[in-house]
Parts: structure tokens; C-alpha cells; sequence
């Protein structure tokens, strides 16, 4: 099992350096002067131009930046911005911002996805079943941007205007974590529909495997039949899913975090994208492929634990 | 001569009590896309304690499904039971509540399937779901649950139970599986055992194995055994009498030995002939020709009708009952002395 994790972490470090380069290469090449962009509006002194462009090494080659850039990172030092901030002390305060986000949208989807899941596969060809599928293939259309503004106007706003209830905030993070739960859902939206059907089929699909008839034929009540007997292996593609999904809702939360101005990593990676900030982007962008990489390794050591037919050497 | 299916019968079983077990005409059927299927159409046996009831049939011939309509695992829908009743021991079954069948599920009626690998839940140790009867059945510990599992897989001689009991299924061999699977349906020493084709997926040195194990339980235990299977062979040394079904109907009721000696039935005479033999090597293999019946579309009148040799015009419009040979005996057969005369002692 060590042996077995430590080969993973070696694995993951050529797909940490083909995306950082991937990701290096694109911030290269995109237009504009970053140094220029620091001058505003104003047209810069061209000597001082030349002196920064020196001291952030923005003359060398392109190949001796990524060098330099990834040799530090390893080094655990992800550089300076333009305006000579450490990008390590700019990601620490948002990273937690944004994964508070995620785990609240994680928690939700699990809870919501898997309890509407059982309950339609308990009720499969029933009306409450059709009723929950309709549901997800609605959550599934609608874009994000439609669901965020929508619940932001009804939770945050019109609750407390008709009924008098203060308990959702429109925006922002200072109410802890209350002000989680819209932009938690919201983020989670699709996920919660896809993990719905995703527990309902593969509940339906247990419910119909021969140990269950062995252990309905075994005398067990039918609560203890579906809750130990099939949910324990129904579970295996459930959580997969789940851990899979960490990684795309801290990478998806750009427009979750504007619409509910939620100061994460989503608005600072836009906003560094928007200055050219490369250290800033290339620095988000390797914490969430690491963040990627450690949920897939987890969700992998975990099927171990769900199914004792798979064993890691 | 005509009599219906429960008058054959023999009241059997010990002192001329009631039997354990007895089906009554029993019919299921099963509400698919494509229709209704008939799968068991008016099927009686009975069982008595101590004794080894064969039923003996191709896929499709109904023996199976009477089985789970016994246990009640059934999916009830799309199957249907419209007619017939299930005593155990004088209660029809078919009456009582979900919950008082759960009662007799597993402690006193308890049923082996054919493949063990899947039958078993790949996720617990054998000593979980063995010691799971216990626990849940009893209210045991389960410290004491997994020492009864430990005993039972003694019982059923599975070597080194004692470390054995924390694997899984799929760490031990077929055999072996099917010898878990044996443990923990008389885990409660219930009084009806079935056993759905317990052999089919073992190679044949563990079927003698595991018949002879099944055999030697019965014995110690005095329960009545079912024993569902399509393969002539394995039910010859253990089987008390046999009941062969065709097209969700038995065709034919007997004592062991009089079946091989002189089948009473044109289909049970065709399976006796298309086992190889040695003193006939060489020769081309008999095969009853034709298909099994359609269960969406049977055949008129009798449904062996069109494989048979001994077709007669009324075969194709009138079902044959179960006609009484002797006391012990009965055929579905409107010819089943040409049958029994065509066969030489």
C-alpha cells in the first residue's frame, strides 16, 4: 500500500510539469505588457520599463523562465507579482476561501445527489421516481449563471423583503458559514444531478444482483437488505464520483464566486488571467492540478476500503 | 383412472402425518413487455421430513420459479401467483404476511443457489455473512456469531475455518464457495432445505463432493431436502423420488429408482436416453428433437406435443392430467402405457 502510493505521487510529478508548461506557455503568449499594465493608464517610463523587465527576467528565453519559475516552485516559492506580492500569501487566504466553497457544495451534493437517488431507486417506475429524474434533467439544462442570480434574488433578497427571514446573505463571506449554502448549491447544481442518477441507477442495477436475492432469501428485513447488503456495494461508483468532483467544483467556481462575489481563487484567478500575472496563474493552476491528482489518489485508495476484491501492491 | 394432481400424491412421510411441505396446484406467471408469461402452470408436490424431493427440468420448465414462490423471493411485480397455495406444515404460505415470511425465510425454509460467487456478497467476510444469520436471526454477538460461523464451516468441512472465516468469497475455490453458501442456509437447521442447482457451475469431482455433503446433512438434520437441477446424474444416488417438470407443468411423478428403470413420461424417457453410455459407444448420441416450449406461446393441449414420438391427434388439443400408474406413481401422459411398455425392463 505505501509502495503503492508513493509510485502514484512519482507519476503525478510529469503531470504537474506538462500542465504548469501547458499553462506557462498560454500566459506567454497571450498579448499585452504586464509591466505596462502596472503603469495604468499612463504611458511608462520606458527606462523603468526596461529595468523591471530585467529584474523579473521577462528578456530571457522562454524555456529559462519556465526554469527559473519551476525550479522555485519546487522549491516551494511561487515568486512575486508584478506589484511584489509573495503569490504563496495571495493563494493561502483565498485557497481556504474557495475550498470552504467546495467542501460546503461537496457535502450538499452528497447528501441531496445520494438521498434523491435512493429514494428514486426505492420508488423505481413510481411517480416519485419520474418526479426526481424530471428534476435532475431541469438542474442539468439550466446554466449555472441562470440558478446562481435566480436563488441569489429568492433566498437572499426577497426572503427577507416578504417573509422577514435574514438567514441567506446575498453576497460575500462574512456571515461564516451560512454564506456558503446558496453559493454552495449553486456550484453544486449539476453535480447533484448527475450524482443522483448516478446512485439511482447503480442502486437499481445492485438490487438486482444475486446477493441480494441471497439475502432476501436469507430472512433479512428489506431495510437491512438495501442499507448494508446492496448499498455497500452500490457505493463503489458513488464515491468515485464524489471524489472525482472535488477537483471540478474548486476548478469551476470562477462564476459561482462572481455572481456572489466570494473573494476564492476563482475571482483572483480570473483578475491575475485579466493582469497577466503569470506567476499568480501558473501558481493556481498547479495547486489545483495537485488538488486533482490527491483527490483521484484518494478516491483509488478508497475503492480498497469499499470492494476487498481490489488490492494495491 | 384420471385423477387430479394432489390425489396422486402419495401421504407419505414418517408415520402417515401430514407432509412438511406441500405445493398445490400452483400457478405463477409473470406480466413482461411482451405479454404474459405462464411460467408455472398448476404444479403440486409435497415433501416430508427426511425426505429428498428431485425436481427435474430444462431452463425454462418452471422448477426454479416454483422454488423462489416457496422462499416468497419472488418480484412481486412483474410475477404473479393467481392461483394455488404453499403449506408448511398445514399454513399456506401464500397467505401470510411479509413480515411472518420473513420469519420462515432463512430459519426454517432456507435456500442454496446455483452460483455461489455471485449468490455471496463480495464485500463481507464469509464469517460476516454466515455469523449475519445469527445476529440478526438470534440477536447473537458478534464474538458468538462469528464462533457458530466457525463451527458451521467445520461442519461443512471447509479446511482452516478458524483463520478462513475473515476472507472474502472470492478468495476461496468454487467448491468451497458453494460450501459457504451450504453453511449458512442451515445455520438455523431449518426443516425445508432447496437447493437450486447446486452443482451446475462445479466441475464434477466437487459435485459428487457437494451432493454427498448435502446428503450427509440431511441425514443428521432430518430435513426435507428440494433438489432442483436439470442433470439426471447428480440426483440418482440422493433423491428419494423425483418430479419431472416441462413447460411450467410436472410431467411426471416417481420413486427413484422406478423412473431409470421405466419412464412413464415420453420427455422423462428421452432425457434417460440422451445420457451417454457406455455400452453404447460409438453410436450417434440421442437428442430429443425440436425446442423447449415458448413460454409467450405454448403449444396447444400438450406442450410436449411437438418433440414427442408418441403423438396422437388429442395430444395437440387436450392437456393430459396426471394419470395415476400405481400409488406412488402418476405421468402426464394420455399414452403413458405405450410409453412404459416401450421401454425395456
Amino acid at each position: 500500500m505505501g509502495r503503492y502510493i508513493i509510485r502514484r505521487l512519482i507519476q503525478a510529478i510529469p503531470v504537474l510539469l506538462g500542465s504548469t508548461l501547458l499553462i506557462f506557455a498560454t500566459v506567454f503568449v497571450l498579448p499585452g505588457d504586464p509591466i505596462a499594465a502596472l503603469a495604468g493608464e499612463k504611458r511608462a517610463d520606458p527606462t523603468i520599463v526596461a529595468i523591471l523587465r530585467e529584474q523579473y527576467h521577462l528578456n530571457d528565453p522562454f524555456f529559462v523562465q519556465y526554469w527559473n519559475y519551476i525550479s522555485g516552485v519546487f522549491q516551494g516559492n511561487f515568486g512575486r507579482t508584478f506589484a511584489n506580492v509573495e503569490v504563496s500569501e495571495i493563494m493561502a487566504g483565498k485557497f481556504q476561501v474557495t475550498l470552504n466553497l467546495a467542501m460546503t457544495a461537496l457535502i450538499l451534493e452528497a447528501i441531496i445527489g445520494v438521498g434523491l437517488g435512493l429514494w428514486a431507486a426505492l420508488r423505481r417506475g413510481k411517480a416519485t421516481d419520474s418526479a426526481i429524474l424530471a428534476s435532475t434533467l431541469v438542474l442539468i439544462s439550466i446554466p449555472t449563471l441562470v440558478t446562481g442570480f435566480v436563488l441569489q434574488l429568492i433566498l437572499g433578497v426577497q426572503l427577507k423583503q416578504s417573509f422577514g427571514i435574514d438567514f441567506f446573505p446575498v453576497a460575500g463571506i462574512s456571515e461564516g458559514w451560512r454564506s456558503y449554502l446558496v453559493p454552495g448549491f449553486v456550484l453544486a447544481g449539476t453535480s447533484i444531478a448527475y450524482l443522483t442518477r448516478l446512485t439511482r441507477t447503480s442502486l437499481v442495477e445492485t438490487l438486482r444482483a444475486d446477493f441480494v436475492r441471497t439475502a432476501v432469501a436469507k430472512g433479512m428485513s428489506r431495510r437491512r437488505v438495501v442499507g448494508r447488503h446492496a448499498l455497500r456495494n452500490a457505493l463503489i461508483p458513488m464515491v468515485t464520483y464524489l471524489g472525482a468532483d472535488l477537483g471540478t467544483l474548486m476548478g469551476g467556481a470562477v462564476i459561482t464566486e462572481s455572481i456572489f462575489n466570494i473573494p476564492g481563487i476563482g475571482q483572483e484567478l480570473f483578475r491575475s488571467v485579466y493582469e497577466r500575472q503569470q506567476p499568480v496563474v501558473v501558481g493556481i493552476v498547479t495547486i489545483l492540478v495537485l488538488v486533482y491528482i490527491l483527490a483521484n489518489l484518494i478516491v483509488d485508495l478508497l475503492y480498497a476500503v469499499l470492494d476487498p476484491r481490489i488490492r494495491y501492491e | 383412472m384420471k385423477k387430479t394432481a394432489t390425489d396422486v400424491l402419495p401421504a407419505e412421510g414418517g408415520l402417515g402425518n401430514d407432509p412438511l411441505l406441500s405445493v398445490e396446484d400452483l400457478h405463477v406467471e409473470f406480466a413482461t413487455r411482451a405479454g404474459l408469461v405462464k411460467a408455472v402452470n398448476g404444479v403440486s408436490y409435497t415433501l416430508s421430513a427426511g425426505e429428498t424431493l428431485a425436481v427435474l427440468g430444462e431452463s425454462g420448465s418452471g422448477k426454479s420459479v416454483t422454488a423462489q414462490a416457496i422462499m416468497g423471493i419472488l418480484d412481486m411485480p412483474p410475477a404473479r401467483i393467481p392461483k394455488g397455495a404453499i403449506r408448511f406444515q398445514g399454513t399456506d404460505l401464500l397467505k401470510l404476511s411479509e413480515e411472518a415470511r420473513t420469519q420462515i425465510r432463512g430459519r426454517r425454509i432456507a435456500m442454496i443457489f446455483q452460483d455461489a460467487l455471485s449468490a455471496l456478497n463480495p464485500v463481507f467476510t464469509v464469517g460476516w455473512q454466515i455469523g449475519e444469520m445469527f445476529r440478526v436471526h438470534q440477536g447473537m454477538s458478534k464474538r458468538d456469531a462469528e464462533k457458530k460461523a466457525v463451527e458451521l464451516m467445520d461442519r461443512v468441512r471447509i479446511p482452516a475455518a478458524k483463520q478462513r472465516v475473515h476472507d472474502f468469497p472470492h478468495q476461496f475455490s468454487g467448491g468451497m464457495r458453494q460450501r459457504i453458501m451450504i453453511a449458512m442456509s442451515i445455520a438455523l437447521d431449518p426443516e425445508v432445505l432447496i437447493a437450486d442447482e447446486p452443482t451446475t457451475a462445479l466441475d464434477v469431482t466437487v459435485q459428487a463432493q457437494i451432493m454427498e455433503l448435502l446428503a450427509e446433512l440431511q441425514r443428521e438434520s432430518n430435513m426435507g431436502l428440494i433438489l432442483i437441477t436439470h442433470d439426471l446424474g447428480v440426483v440418482a444416488d440422493v433423491a428419494d423420488k423425483i418430479a419431472v417438470m416441462y413447460g411450467g407443468r410436472i410431467v411426471e411423478n416417481a420413486p427413484v429408482h422406478d423412473i431409470y428403470r421405466r419412464p412413464a413420461h415420453p420427455y422423462t424417457k428421452g432425457l434417460l436416453e440422451s445420457i451417454p453410455r457406455v455400452d453404447l459407444k460409438g453410436q450417434d448420441l440421442y437428442a430429443i428433437k425440436g425446442l423447449p416450449p415458448n413460454l409467450l406461446d405454448m403449444p396447444t393441449g400438450c406442450a410436449f406435443h411437438p418433440r414427442c414420438p408418441y403423438r396422437q391427434d388429442n395430444c395437440v388439443t387436450s392437456v393430459p392430467e396426471l394419470y395415476e400408474i400405481d400409488p406412488n406413481r402418476s405421468s402426464a401422459c394420455h399414452y403413458w402405457r405405450e410409453v412404459l411398455d416401450g421401454t425395456d425392463e
